[in-house]
């Protein structure tokens, strides 16, 4: 009996030593493999018909399979720091053709193939082309209207485009009045940082996928920013009236009695006075960036 | 020593004569079809089609082959009782099992190596040359055959405590498990707490990492493919068979045959 | 105290059944014996005694629940034992993708038998069994008893010590059951150990130097068989002839005739008086043999017994 015991004593010992072993050498495996460079067999198969042919009743298991790896590939690009997406069109593109009812698909998307790098793959027209085949497949559901009135008023610019699509969603049965209020406010006034506040707002509380509320979010951060540096531009510019000339800082309007404190941006950085006595975030900001590089849009 | 011999050429001798081999007909046939068909339709793209086409097959086989013989090796031997006589002989049950693991992974080495000069014949068909980046698909088919040892070893451990139906699907399961063992380690967009990640984490490690095995993704596109890759691999199957085979020894060595 | 070639002490093995396997079902219970170095012992029993369960101890194919045994001296959980033991498992069946003789030479390997060593016992081996004209006949395409004859080579192909044969005689003809029981002998002068089963009486009998009865996984009587199987002794039968019309013979009414043939039973201490009348009315005596009880009736008895035991301490138990 005590001979067993000895025998199974060692013979744990050894499959633990296995095991570590094989964990060990598993990281070491983990770092050797980066160097593949195996990234282009993201996709073996990049006909979505072929794929579709090849799921046979399957398609919609594979689709949503095809989906999950969108995400998954969108989190990796997110996380690597990386800007390039040029592979979510077609993982989306197969995903969709497999399942054309994924919806969070198209959605997801709308969102990202759409929105200027580094949030998106700046490719609104690819954004269009998804949408338009969901709006196809799924006609009843009215949110890829308000998703494809974005792509138009964001990044296409185009308000004639955007305020249609917003009118066409209007119309189906059960669509909320906003979709109507949009349509109108953006025909009157093209882009207006109420209405981008607003089509910010209305995605950010009805968001289901994580990634595309984060986004609203960010968006809705800048669009804020925004509106307090044209208040502060407005502020500056009375001050220039009174005074007849341009503060330089921020604290200048404040002894003026135009404004009590320093105010501060979304992130907590004051604000600041730069070049000609315009308000800007702080350097220090970490929204700055971004303001800059909307700036140049 | 001798004793495993003995069974391992045995076991390689019933493979043959079960006509295993006749696989590298089909093969045969598949790489010829895609050798004439490739040469009339794509341009500039025939090497990769060949090479991912023969790879592809080559595994598939093999996996086959490894999940449905390894499974049949010892629970054939149970059922048919064949195994009777053979134990009554001064032959330790794990030599045993040591034979027929070593067996079929001779058979597998050399239905694997028949189906790589195939490939090759087919890549010299279509280009009329050998170039030096197609030595790498060399290497691919080391690797396959160490991932298929790998599902012999795990097979075997299966059958030796459940019954037949139920080795070959935990094997595949195992098998599919390990292939995506990799992505439990890297996963994202998904929120999870941190304590179901160490336990996903762990996991991945423990399964067999059977993605270390493919190196198609490059190989197809005429990469090289480093040296490391390949002795890590060799290492890892290695290990992990070790760690299988002991596995298996102790359940067989207690197990009452019917 | 001699060692004996087979010592079992208190062996048992159960096997669990039911829902779960949470039930147990004893196939052999505390079974104690040795069989003596040289001796032949016939182990007998009807169906589902635990005959092989005992043998698949002895050859560690199954593990006991309980109990040790020892072969040669060695415990049987020492497999370089094996060298020296035969075995041949019930309805044995081998790699049916070998021929008689590929499959005797790759059992011959076991034994670290040099190629010439090989072909040549393999060669010996074939022609005692009978086998010489079908040894390129692959296994599959044999019949039940030349694989019954094929297992018994193996058995017997490396000379050894201990011989265990599990139903050695079953699906043989008369002419194969000479055979075995030939090569049952021959290994008895070499000075070998056999152990076998069977339910067969008269290959126990003619055979054995003692026999061990087993019965619902207990061991119920050991001994010679005379010893064993005479004190039932059940008088004895006559077979005549008698042409013409029969006399008055006070046998004829105990007797069953077919044609001109008669069969009667009687007991032992009427015999020569039945034999002088018969005489007297000039039949023909064709046979007179002692009635024994069949291994039928021998097992029925004990297991007559045994459901009385059981049911008795049903009742005591209630
Ligand atoms: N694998 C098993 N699982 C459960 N019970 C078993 C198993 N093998 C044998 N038994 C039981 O053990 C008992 C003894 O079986 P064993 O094979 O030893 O009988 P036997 O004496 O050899 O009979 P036979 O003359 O029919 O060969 C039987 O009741 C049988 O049902
Ligand atoms: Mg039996």
């Amino acid at each position: 009996m005590n001979h067993r015991a000895i025998h199974g004593t060692i013979l744990g010992a050894a499959l633990l030593a296995g095991f570590v072993g094989v964990w060990k050498l598993q990281e070491k495996v983990d770092t050797e493999r980066t160097t593949l460079q195996m990234e282009n067999d993201e996709l073996a198969l990049r006909s979505p018909a072929v794929m579709k042919r090849l799921s046979l009743e399957y398609a919609p298991l594979m689709g949503a399979i095809y989906w999950t790896r969108a995400v998954q590939y969108f989190g990796g690009k997110h996380q690597a720091h990386e800007q390039n997406l040029d592979q979510l069109w077609p993982i989306l593109d197969i995903a969709t053709t497999l399942d054309p009812n994924l919806i969070v698909a198209y959605h997801f998307g709308a969102t990202f193939l759409s929105d200027a790098p580094p949030r998106g793959a700046g490719e609104p027209d690819q954004a269009v082309m998804l949408l338009e085949r969901g709006i196809k497949a799924n006609p009843e559901h009215w949110r890829f209207y308000q998703d494809l009135g974005n792509v138009y008023y964001f990044d296409k610019k185009d308000y004639l485009k955007a305020s249609q699509a917003f009118e066409a969603g209007g119309r189906l049965p059960g669509t909320p009045a906003f979709m109507k209020i949009m349509a109108a406010k953006i025909a009157a006034e093209g882009e207006s940082l109420e209405t981008s506040f607003a089509l910010w707002m209305d995605l950010y509380q009805t968001a289901t996928n994580k990634d595309v509320r984060k986004n609203a979010e960010d968006h809705l951060r800048l669009v804020k920013m925004e509106m307090e540096l044209r208040a502060l531009n407005q502020i500056a510019d009375a001050y220039e009236r009174k005074t007849k000339q341009r503060a330089t800082r921020i604290s200048d309007l404040a002894q003026a009695g135009l404004l009590s404190g320093q105010p501060l941006d979304p992130e907590g950085s004051p604000y600041v006075l730069g070049h000609l006595g315009r308000a800007e975030p702080n350097p220090k900001s970490p929204l700055r960036e971004e303001w800059m590089k909307e700036k140049k849009r | 020593m001798r004793n495993v011999q003995t069974v391992a050429a045995n076991t390689f001798r019933e493979a043959v004569r079960d006509r295993v081999l006749y696989n590298l007909v089909f093969f045969a046939l598949l790489m010829m079809g895609a050798a004439i068909l490739v040469g009339q339709i794509s341009i500039g793209i025939e090497r990769d089609v060949i090479v991912s086409l023969g790879l592809t097959a080559i595994s598939v086989i093999g996996i086959f082959i490894a999940i449905f013989l390894g499974v049949a090796l010892v629970s054939r031997e149970m059922d048919k009782r064949t195994l009777y006589a053979l134990l009554a002989k001064p032959v330790k049950r794990w030599e045993f099992l040591l034979g027929k693991f070593f067996g079929l992974v001779m058979t597998l080495t050399v239905n694997t190596a028949a189906m790589a000069a195939g490939l090759y014949i087919a890549l010299w068909s279509v280009n009329h040359a050998l170039l030096k980046s197609d030595t790498y698909v060399l290497v691919a088919v080391y690797l396959i055959l160490l991932k298929l040892a790998l599902i012999v070893a795990l097979a075997l451990l299966f059958s030796c405590f459940t019954t037949p139906f139920l080795a070959i699907l935990f094997t595949a399961g195992m098998y599919v498990a390990g292939l995506l063992a990799g992505d439990l380690r890297t996963v994202h967009g998904v929120e999870l707490d941190p304590g179901t990640l160490r336990l996903m984490r762990g996991i991945s490690y423990l399964l067999p990492n059977f993605e270390n095995f493919n190196v198609m993704g490059a190989v197809v596109h005429g990469r090289g493919v480093s040296a490391a890759i390949a002795w890590q691999a060799t290492l890892y199957a290695i290990l992990y068979i070790a760690i299988v085979l002991m596995g298996a020894a102790v359940v067989f060595s207690r197990r009452n045959l019917k | 105290m001699t060692q004996g070639a087979i010592e079992i002490e208190n062996l048992s093995k159960e096997y669990p059944y039911g829902f779960l396997n949470l039930k147990k079902k004893m196939s052999l219970e505390g079974l104690t014996m040795r069989v003596e170095d040289g001796e032949v012992f016939g182990f007998l029993g009807p169906n589902g005694a635990g005959k092989s369960t005992t043998i698949k101890l002895l050859m560690r194919l199954i593990f006991p629940s309980a109990g040790t045994a020892r072969i040669l001296g060695k415990s049987i959980d020492d497999v370089s034992m094996h060298g020296s033991i035969g075995y041949l498992p019930e309805q044995p069946y081998f790699y049916d993708y070998l021929t008689a003789h590929e499959m005797l030479d790759y059992f011959a390997r076991f034994h670290g038998l040099t190629a010439n060593d090989r072909s040549a016992r393999v060669a010996v081996m074939l022609k005692k069994v009978g086998l010489d004209t079908a040894k390129k006949i692959q296994l599959r395409k044999y019949s039940k008893g030349m694989l019954q004859r094929v297992g018994l080579a193996q058995a017997i192909l490396h000379d050894p010590q201990v011989v265990v044969l599990d139903e050695p005689m079953s699906g043989l003809d008369p002419l194969g059951r000479r055979e075995v029981r030939d090569i049952i002998l021959e290994l008895k002068r070499e000075g070998r150990t056999v152990l076998f089963s069977t339910h067969v009486l008269s290959d126990a009998e003619m055979l054995c130097d003692r026999v061990g009865v087993i019965v619902g996984g207990k061991l119920r009587g050991m001994g010679a068989p005379g010893e064993l199987l005479d004190m039932k002794a059940q008088g004895m039968e006559i077979l005549f002839e008698l042409s013409g019309v029969p006399g008055n013979l006070p046998l004829l009414t105990k007797a069953t005739r077919t044609g001109e043939r008669y069969r009667a039973q009687l007991p032992e201490t009427e015999l020569y008086e039945a034999l002088d009348a018969l005489k007297a009315a000039s039949a023909r005596i064709l046979l007179v043999t002692q009635i024994k009880p069949t291994l039928e009736e021998y097992f029925m008895h004990l297991v007559e017994a045994d459901r009385a035991q059981a049911s008795a301490v049903e009742v005591s138990g209630k």
